[in-house]
């Protein structure tokens, strides 16, 4: 019999704990609450204010079951077509331009220089957030559907490039060569050899992307970049909470039409 | 495989007609929508500003640099703020995604066709609208203030971390659980030592990739008026002042590279 095994007959058996070391684990715990404490005595919470507040966050519960599609149905109707506008085309000139990113952000494809490039277009890309670069874009390009266009393109090249670049370093080298072997030049060799196999990765990964953007444009409304969110951000300001109610009713159900549609499609092309 | 025949040789094809034909419908169709919208973005666009835009873009960068670094001073309780509303707002959306998640799961829904569409409804429309509309919402509600920043990441997290958790619990190893069962442990006992161990590591990868997002997005929140340094990127860019908002964004992006890296690591160590 093991030496291990003998150590623990007959003792009581008991939990493993998800940490091992337990010096790091009372550390941790130690150091969490002490964390959890000092972030409380920190956060001015008015619960006299929380305590009126109450009233109106029922008054919007309610709202939710008598939706006002009706009085502003103009405003809600252009804002919310102007966001699917914006939605569209920023998804489409997005993908067309993190196509060639996402190649040259793949290590097995680009030489050096091109690599680094693209590498450093995708981490730009990712770490500014869509809110901030249509604040920047708005100031820039002024008020419009123009600056959030550009805000969610710009958005898309970082997230589909990265994915995209992902995917081709993961792919299967033998497809690519055996087709580069038949003489193929650069551009066949891709479209051979390469896009069949990314192929179906893309489609999902477009058209997860168009749901995300459709979700992103519902807020850039609120720094002027055109789209549903000025609608909404008046309603609120007005407190008409019947007509938020239905804005929110209808972001909800596109959100939900856009997974099951990525749903299905995922299913097919792959 | 399709072939066209032509002088007497076949020549191989990708697509049949009727396919190619299919495809090239597909594409008109698409390129039309798109020029379209592209018809409508064009329409309520100013072109005057647009063609004055890289004057002004220079303009604003000279405005913007150099960055006032003495602001940094004032933007302590701010990052403390922005951090506080991140972390607290994940645990408490910890707290609630994981009976929603044990709802939702197939295996482990008390009934498929009650509480499984309530918990899938939750998650849906928790996920579907950005936590800056939760703000908007909230600061309506209960008041401005870092507490409605709170609430908003908060909501805004349940479905990311419901689906994900719902996602790994419906992917546990069955025998497990049967096996626990099979010892005559009651239902919650079998739910601690058959099931949830099984989850932690996914659980922990969930947090931590949450709280990553969060604080991300708590950095903006501000900007409705939830706490955070968003108030004072509102407050700078409503007085114009170019230098502290350049030094503002600096501290923004630092504070998403580290969260990033911190979490990188962490999942790293789990994994």
């Amino acid at each position: 019999m093991s030496t291990e095994l003998e150590a623990v007959l007959g003792k009581q058996w008991k939990r493993p704990h998800f940490v091992t070391n337990p010096a790091l684990r009372w550390g941790l715990t130690i150091g969490f609450i002490a964390y959890l404490i000092a972030a409380y005595m920190t956060i001015e919470i008015n619960w006299s204010r929380v305590y009126e507040g109450l009233d109106r966050g029922a008054q919007f519960v309610l709202a939710f079951m008598t939706p006002d599609f009706v009085s502003r149905a103009s405003d809600i109707w252009s804002g919310l077509l102007e966001s699917i506008i914006m939605t569209v085309a920023a998804s489409v000139v997005g993908i067309l331009i993190s196509i060639p990113i996402g190649l040259g952000a793949a290590r097995n494809i680009a030489p050096l220089p091109v690599y680094m490039i693209c590498r450093g277009i995708v981490a730009i890309s990712r770490a500014l957030q869509e809110i901030i670069v249509a604040i920047l874009l708005v100031a820039i390009f002024g008020f419009g559907p123009l600056a959030g266009f550009l805000t969610l393109s710009f958005a898309t090249i970082g997230f589909l490039s990265k994915l995209l670049a992902e995917d081709i370093e993961s792919m299967d080298r033998s497809q690519a060569e055996a087709v580069r072997a038949s003489g193929a030049r650069w551009m066949q060799w891709i479209n051979y050899g390469v896009q069949p196999q990314v192929m179906p990765r893309l489609v999902g990964l477009s058209i997860y992307r168009l749901d995300i953007n459709f979700r992103e444009s519902a807020i850039l409304g609120l720094v002027g970049a055109g789209g549903i969110g000025a609608t909404l951000n008046t309603a609120f300001d007005r407190y008409e909470y019947d007509t938020a109610a239905a804005i929110l009713i209808l972001i909800i159900v596109i959100v939900m039409a856009l997974e099951y549609i990525s749903g299905i499609v995922r299913a097919r092309v792959q | 495989m399709p072939v066209k025949q032509q002088n007497g040789t076949a020549i191989w094809r990708r697509r049949t007609t009727k396919q190619s034909l299919m495809h090239w419908a597909m594409w008109l169709i698409g390129t039309a929508i798109f020029v379209y919208c592209w018809q409508q973005i064009s329409n309520a666009t100013t072109w005057f500003f647009v063609w004055d835009a890289p004057r002004i873009a220079g303009d604003i960068w000279t405005r913007a640099t150099p960055p006032r670094w003495e602001y940094i001073t004032q933007l302590g309780r701010p990052i403390w703020d922005t951090l506080n509303i991140a972390t607290l707002g994940t645990i408490i959306a910890l707290f609630l995604a994981v009976p929603v998640a044990f709802l939702a799961a197939r295996n482990t829904t008390p009934s498929r066709f009650f509480i499984r569409p309530i918990a899938l409804l939750i998650i849906v429309s928790t996920r579907s609208i950005n936590s800056l509309i939760w703000a908007l919402l909230l600061i309506a509600i209960i008041g401005p203030g870092v507490f409605a920043g709170v609430i908003a990441i908060a909501i805004r997290s349940i479905g990311f971390c419901a689906k994900l958790l719902y996602e790994a619990i419906e992917e546990i190893d069955a025998v497990q659980v049967e096996a626990i069962t099979a010892t005559g442990a009651s239902r919650w006992q079998v739910m601690a030592y058959g099931i949830v161990p099984q989850i932690m590591p996914a659980f922990a990868g969930i947090a931590v990739f949450r709280w990553d997002i969060n604080i991300r997005e708590s950095t903006v929140l501000g900007l409705v008026g939830a706490g955070g340094i968003g108030l004072q990127l509102s407050a700078s860019l409503n007085v114009l002042a170019w230098p502290q908002v350049s030094l503002i964004l600096l501290v923004i992006l630092a504070a998403v590279v580290i969260s990033e890296w911190v979490s990188a690591k962490v999942r790293g160590a789990i994994i």
